[in-house]
């Protein structure tokens, strides 16, 4: 009799007297025996996956394991492709010092937007974008930002800078209810790779439902003469700078459930969307990427590239790399730095990079370099 | 004297209809009308937009079956909730996954779809999957021990036949087997022993209840499991009481074709929860299960024949009931086995309690008018069997519990 039973049962263990004892009363109990005869009678995946029709080749590195379908850009009113080198930097003026002024304007506003494809967000956002705008700055010049609060919930600009207490961008100090503006006016220190977000309270959700972006601000070569050809390269717009490929990433992640737990991750709010478009680089050109780490509900993330290794600037506020030669770096939330390394040596070809938290990647922090020849 | 003066009343007015046929047509027309024009008017004017909150629609998702095969992870869902529901990614163990929708689109409420995901499950080990929507709600579906799912195969018959058969058949006949004993127990040892059929019924009813309304709660919003768990039990309460009493309160054979029946639906149920177990992986089928649930149902054979005593049926009847009683736990494990929407199994262990209900009240009656004239029928002996019945039931169940 045994022997009927446990072929109809096949690859899983009979319950043992013994099991049955130590089960007491709760004979009902689940019993996760391991399978007797082990994992090759299943591997028809191989077999499987080997008869599936090739996938796009973009996606090859992925298999199955990715969302399907794309997200719609215009409708969002953002590409993420364009983010990458969408700086805004802003209006230039005179004052009377003579010091130059940058004014930014900038509107809170309420929108759904789509971070996934088919999946839609109802976030609050900085000029109808998630990031908001990437604004970006010189060294020492007085700034002044223009935040109009078209949103539902009061909201405030708080600069990762210098600045007074009263330019905080806090509840109470620098807070804009709904149709009501703030002008947050400080001076552009110390250069480096910065962030602003809203402050208001509670500050996790105001955090995580999209208000924050990317704040660069330059090194003036004529206060660094030492290494004036390093800032110099920093400077958006010198030459120098012209011969790097800049681009800005925001590791960011959203909740679509409420239940403080992320459903989504990516950088720049679209998860798989460098995978599906990878960024293109040319092979000759050095990289440069300020990425930035506002992830909510997560303690960390992390930047990790393929096949490459960089040099690291912590905050960016240094000309001389904090960390060399690494592949992998992390951030914990507003912590942020600069990437710089190169693939004039490589092949072309598809390098991937992503969160080393193999689980953020899975939920959608990938992407891709697509390292090519330049096309002149 | 009053039925006198009221007849031919009442006969007038049935002769002399108020209204005439085409009259009373358009009467019954009227409140027709009158819904239909309400509905054209609260459509086309559109003022339940002033209760419009701005919050999306309230989705609601159920999973009802789950394929695992070569191919991957297949899993049924049906929606509920009022307004459609567009799922819009599938993640598994919290890595978004390629996946495809059976038909596609969005979903009206009620309306059922496959997702068929090309996922490279991992043999005994747990797997989560989670339907993200439209507007960002989740659903999850556990999947406790990967096994790969039992296709409708006969190669898979035989040995669930025999393991049907097992707990289903051999404990009934076996039961049966007291037949000729029960004959010679005499009036009030034949009390007893339909006392304990009473209490093993009241054991099975409760537990078919408990089984049904389990399943009712799993299935989708919009078939409001508890409602219809009762409402069915109930109406097959009532189906068969009166089937039972066409032809006066069912005594002897008719009475034990009744509780045979009720027994098998309730193993018809047990049945399905066996198959559904083992295939599910979250039970291990061992020697001591099996004798387990013979055990259980021994004391069912002993109430089939019970009301048999003062006949002397021939032995194709008794083959006929056993069949009745324990063939349905063939049929249970088979279906169990493949994957079954958990509506369907309620509605079964539904009706299953309704039969069972009915046999408890026919052989209590039967117990009741075996008493003569001013004898008192709940003797103490009848109260043994009672709670002899229960309780065996109660601890043989134990052992039974997959």
């Amino acid at each position: 009799m045994r022997d009927w039973i446990r072929k109809s049962l096949s690859r899983r263990n009979l319950l043992s007297a013994g099991a049955l004892a130590a089960a007491g009363a709760g004979l009902a109990t689940v019993t996760r025996t391991q399978p007797v005869a082990a994992q090759p009678g299943h591997a028809g995946y191989g077999a499987h996956a080997a008869a599936a029709p090739a996938p796009d080749p973009k996606s090859h590195a992925h298999g199955n394991m990715i969302s399907g379908g794309d997200v719609d850009n215009a409708k969002n009113g953002f590409d993420p492709s364009k983010m990458l080198t969408d700086w805004d930097t802003g209006t230039v003026s005179q004052l009377p010092d003579g010091r130059r002024l940058r004014t930014y304007e900038v509107t809170g506003e309420d929108k759904e937007i789509e971070i996934i494809p088919g999946v839609f967000f109802p976030a609050w956002t900085y000029n109808g974008r998630v990031p908001g705008p990437t604004l970006r700055a010189t060294e020492g010049e007085r700034l002044r930002i223009v935040f109009r609060n078209n949103g539902s919930h009061p909201h405030t600009m708080h600069f990762h800078g210098i600045h007074s207490a009263r330019m905080d961008g806090i509840p109470g100090a620098g807070m804009a209810n709904p149709g009501e503006e703030f002008v947050y006016e400080f001076d552009a220190f110390p250069f480096g790779c910065h962030l602003y977000h809203c402050h208001a309270l509670p500050l996790k959700r105001h955090i995580h439902k999209g208000m924050y972006g990317a704040f660069i601000i330059d090194p003036d070569p004529a206060r660094h003469p030492e290494q004036a050809a390093v800032a110099s390269s920093r400077l958006l717009g010198t030459p120098e700078n012209k011969e790097w490929q800049e681009l800005v990433m925001v590791m960011n992640a959203f909740d679509t459930d409420f239940d403080n737990e992320n459903e989504v991750y990516a950088v720049n709010t679209v998860g798989h969307h460098y995978t599906k478009h990878p960024i293109p680089i040319v092979r000759g050109k050095p990289i440069r990427v300020y990425v930035v780490n506002v992830t909510e509900f997560d303690p960390i993330n992390s930047f990790h590239l393929h096949g490459n290794f960089f040099d690291y600037y912590d905050h960016g506020t240094t000309l001389t790399p904090t960390l060399k030669t690494v592949d992998t770096v992390m951030q914990c939330q507003g912590q942020r730095g600069i990437l710089e390394f190169t693939y004039k040596d490589h092949e072309t070809g598809l390098y991937m990079f992503h969160a080393h938290q193999s689980e953020f990647a899975e939920l959608g922090w990938m992407g891709m370099f697509d390292v090519a020849e330049a096309t002149s | 004297m009053n039925e006198n003066i009221r007849t031919p009343v009442a006969a007038e007015v049935a002769l002399k209809p108020r209204t005439s046929r085409a009259a009373n047509l358009f009467w019954f027309a009227v409140p027709l009308l009158a819904l239909i024009l309400a509905s054209v008017w609260l459509v086309s004017s559109d003022w339940l937009k002033a209760f419009d909150t701005g919050a999306p629609p309230v989705e609601k998702m159920t999973f009802e079956r789950t394929v695992l095969d070569n191919d991957g992870i297949h899993l049924q869902v049906r929606a509920g909730g009022s307004a459609e529901l567009s799922i819009a990614q599938v993640l598994v163990d919290d890595a978004y996954w390629s996946f495809r929708q059976e038909p596609g689109g969005a979903l009206a409420p009620l309306s059922s779809a496959w997702l068929h995901i090309p996922y490279p499950w991992v043999l005994a080990e747990k797997h989560e999957v989670k339907v993200l929507t439209r507007t960002g709600v989740v659903f999850k579906r556990e999947i406790e021990v990967a096994v790969p799912t039992p296709q409708a195969e006969f190669g898979n018959l035989g040995p669930q036949a025999l393991l049907g058969t097992f707990v289903g058949i051999v404990p009934v006949i076996i039961g049966m087997l007291f037949y000729p004993a029960l004959r010679g127990v005499g009036r009030n040892g034949l009390n007893f022993v339909l006392a304990l059929t009473i209490g093993l019924l009241g054991f099975l009813f409760v537990d078919s209840l408990k089984e049904a309304i389990e399943f009712g709660l799993k299935s989708a919003d919009s078939f409001q499991g508890i409602p219809m768990v009762v409402l069915v039990a109930a109406a097959a309460f009532l189906l068969l009481f009166a089937v039972g009493r066409r032809h006066g309160t069912p005594t002897g054979l008719a009475l034990a074709t009744y509780i045979a029946l009720g027994i098998g639906l309730h193993n018809f149920g047990e049945g399905l929860a066996i198959g559904a177990a083992f295939t599910a992986g979250v039970a291990g089928l061992g020697v001591f299960l099996v004798l387990g649930f013979t055990l259980h149902n021994v004391t069912e054979g002993i109430g089939i024949v019970a009301p048999l005593v003062d006949e002397r049926p021939p032995l194709p009847t008794f083959i006929g009931l056993a069949l009745l009683a324990g063939a349905p736990a063939i049929v249970g494990i088979w279906l169990g086995s493949l994957s079954y929407a958990p509506h369907w199994a309620a509605l079964a262990l539904a009706i299953g309690a309704g039969a069972i209900l009915q046999v408890i009240v026919e052989v209590g009656g039967y117990l009741k008018r075996r008493a003569g004239p001013g004898e008192a029928w709940f003797t103490p002996s009848t109260l043994a069997g009672l709670s002899l019945g229960i309780a065996i039931m109660y601890v043989t169940a134990i052992f039974v519990k997959v």
